[in-house]
């Protein structure tokens, strides 16, 4: 990629987020659009790993839930802003991403799926079970960031939604803006090495476990800043958001976009999260056509929707 | 040391069942290198359909062959239309796949049949028998029985017999074993047909004593998949004695320490063991070819 499709990524980014406003027609799509976005955040931290490094991880629910439950647990408990306390789910994530990613990095493949696994299992498993601290399975309320009544008060008026649009569509800007700066960096090129092959990388003398675990840790942090804004624009969360399901649909949404593109990772959220809006009126065949698309996506395209139909546009086969 | 006793009666009939969820992963993955999450749906297939046959009117058993036989068919589709069409696929779109396809699978079940928990009658009754002052159920027993002698069987056909060694050369090298006339994709629906078959069996063996419903099949997929890992993935010994293990931990930990964290310490002890022995603990060990 070049610096130049790099700003050709972040413009379209940047006009989708401003322009798709205009077809809305009512508020209900901005709540819809905060939601694409968060989601979208988390998976640009996925192509991170998966796209540049070429790690797998069944476990990032994980991280998105210690974010959102440090913006629930934080305010109340330590008496922190909940923009602090987004900061500090980060901080927490990223440390706990580089204690566990140091022995776990060094598996493989599947070995690599079962150990993340455990790890968001755990998670999960203790925001469920500390039902002093956390509400159990019932979830607990959150508390308001403040921003939109500062923003009344000065006499800007915003709706929830339109709110959260705006917060969560910078958000995730910022975030596919460094991560396509971190593509060309010296440490995505050596990402891109070991992808490729961990013995020729560290040949040409890449430090492969660093960089590994610097690619965890980074989207590690990308899924604690997507979860703790899901909190805050909810108002309230479960341990659903740390659990397998959530990894899983995290892990699609990513591939499905196409896992090398941070534009991809977008389209692969948008469709994903868009799906059961569209399916709750078919209620009961929801889960059939979610499992029927992620299959069939993966056998008929397999290098990801996005990428697959620009192949097709350009009128090249493979 | 009675109540020791008690938590191993219970975790070796759980292990018994993640014993044959982790054969089942073997099996395919041997046979396919794909680690097939929908195998859990497999054994609540096996549940499922026994109960609604059974329930239908058809005799214990006879429903029990059709459910098996039904899910076995149900493995083979998966494979001729999900796992086959994707063949040479990364690892992690192979994993997206086998979920999908476990979240179809679960969707239709919930269609056709519904969302409830069902049980059909123990095979033996339910009174409990005492051994040395624990007590264990006599479907327990069929539970354990019936994971031994999986394995024995599959031990048998894997070292005796001509399909079980085209099997096991397919697993070892694909190419090499085309080349010396064995139809590797006749091997591949075999694998899934059997491993299906098995872990539909489980199902049919444990439903009387943990109830089955349309989503008992993902906790089932993960226990299995922890326990194959565990024991060494494609090893048919270390998915038993992986499987036993795991549910003797669930076991003691709910006895001793706290039933809320029993899975925890499992997912702990995993990862305990792929930071010291990376293979698991019969895995052999891998060395990367340049």
């Amino acid at each position: 990629m070049t610096g130049r499709n790099k700003w050709i990524s972040l413009g379209v980014l940047a006009l989708l987020i401003a322009l798709l406003p205009l077809f809305f027609p009512s508020g209900y799509y901005y709540r819809v659009g905060a939601l694409i976005f968060v989601n979208a955040l988390s998976v640009v931290g996925l192509v991170i790993l998966i796209g540049y490094a070429g790690q797998i991880s069944l476990g990032h629910a994980g991280f998105a839930g210690i974010g959102a439950y440090a913006c629930a647990l934080a305010p109340e408990h330590l008496g922190l802003h909940p923009a602090l306390a987004v900061l500090l789910g980060a901080v927490i994530s990223g440390v706990m991403a580089a204690l566990i990613g140091k022995p776990i990095l060094r598996l493989k493949g599947y070995y690599l799926a079962v150990a993340t696994l455990g790890f968001g299992i755990l998670v999960s498993m203790v925001l469920t079970n500390e039902r002093a601290l956390t509400g159990g399975p019932d979830g607990m309320n959150v508390a308001d960031l403040g921003l939109r009544s500062l923003l009344r008060d000065m006499g800007w008026r915003l709706s929830g939604g339109e709110f959260w649009y705006m917060i969560c569509g910078v958000v995730l800007l910022v975030g596919a803006w460094l991560a396509l700066n971190l593509f060309d960096s010296p440490s995505g090129r050596a990402m891109r090495a070991l992808h490729g092959s961990e013995v020729a990388a560290a040949t040409v003398g890449v430090d492969v476990p660093r960089q590994k675990l610097r690619a965890f840790v980074i989207s590690a942090v990308y899924a604690s800043v997507a979860g703790s804004l899901l909190a805050l624009q909810n108002g309230y969360i479960t341990p659903d958001v740390a659990g397998f399901m959530h990894s899983v649909e995290m892990v699609t949404m990513a591939v499905l976009g196409g896992v090398g593109s941070v534009l991809g990772a977008t389209f692969g959220a948008a469709i994903l999260t868009l799906l059961p809006q569209v399916l709750t009126v078919f209620a009961e065949y929801e889960q059939l056509v979610l499992g029927l698309v992620m299959v069939l996506v993966m056998i008929f395209l397999p290098q990801g929707l996005l990428p697959s139909i620009a192949r097709r546009l350009k009128g090249r086969d493979e | 040391m009675d109540a020791l006793l008690q938590f191993l009666f219970s975790g070796l009939t759980v292990g018994a069942v993640y014993a044959l969820v982790a054969l089942g992963f073997t099996i395919i993955y041997n046979a396919s290198d794909v680690v097939n999450f929908a195998q859990g749906e497999f054994v609540m297939l096996g549940g499922m359909i026994t109960v609604f046959a059974f329930e239908a009117g058809l005799p214990l058993p006879l429903a029990a062959l059709l459910a098996i036989l039904a899910t076995s068919a149900i493995g083979v589709g998966l494979n001729k239309l999900a796992i086959e069409p994707a063949r040479g696929a990364p690892v992690v779109s192979l994993i997206i796949i086998t979920i999908g396809a476990s979240i179809v699978i679960r969707g239709a079940t919930q269609l056709i049949f519904d969302k409830q928990l069902h049980r059909f009658p123990s095979f033996s009754g339910d009174d409990p028998i005492h051994v040395l002052g624990a007590t264990i159920l006599p479907q327990s027993l069929w539970v354990i029985g019936g994971a031994l002698a999986v394995f024995v069987g599959l031990w048998v056909f894997f070292t005796r017999t001509l399909t079980g060694k085209a099997v096991l050369a397919t697993a070892n090298n694909r190419v090499a074993a085309q080349l010396v006339g064995i139809n590797t994709g006749w091997v591949m629906t075999l694998s899934f047909g059997l491993s299906a078959a098995i872990g539909a069996f489980a199902g049919v063996l444990v439903t009387p004593i943990t109830l089955v419903g349309y989503d008992v099949g993902v906790a089932l997929a993960l226990k299995g998949f922890a326990a194959a890992m565990l024991g060494g993935m494609g090893n048919p010994k270390g998915a038993l004695v992986g499987g036993l293990l795991l549910g003797c931990f669930e076991a003691l930990t709910a006895g001793y320490l706290s039933s809320q964290y029993k899975e925890a310490v499992a997912f702990i002890v995993i990862l305990g063991v792929l930071f010291v022995m990376p293979q698991g603990l019969f895995g052999r060990k891998s060395t990367e070819r340049v």
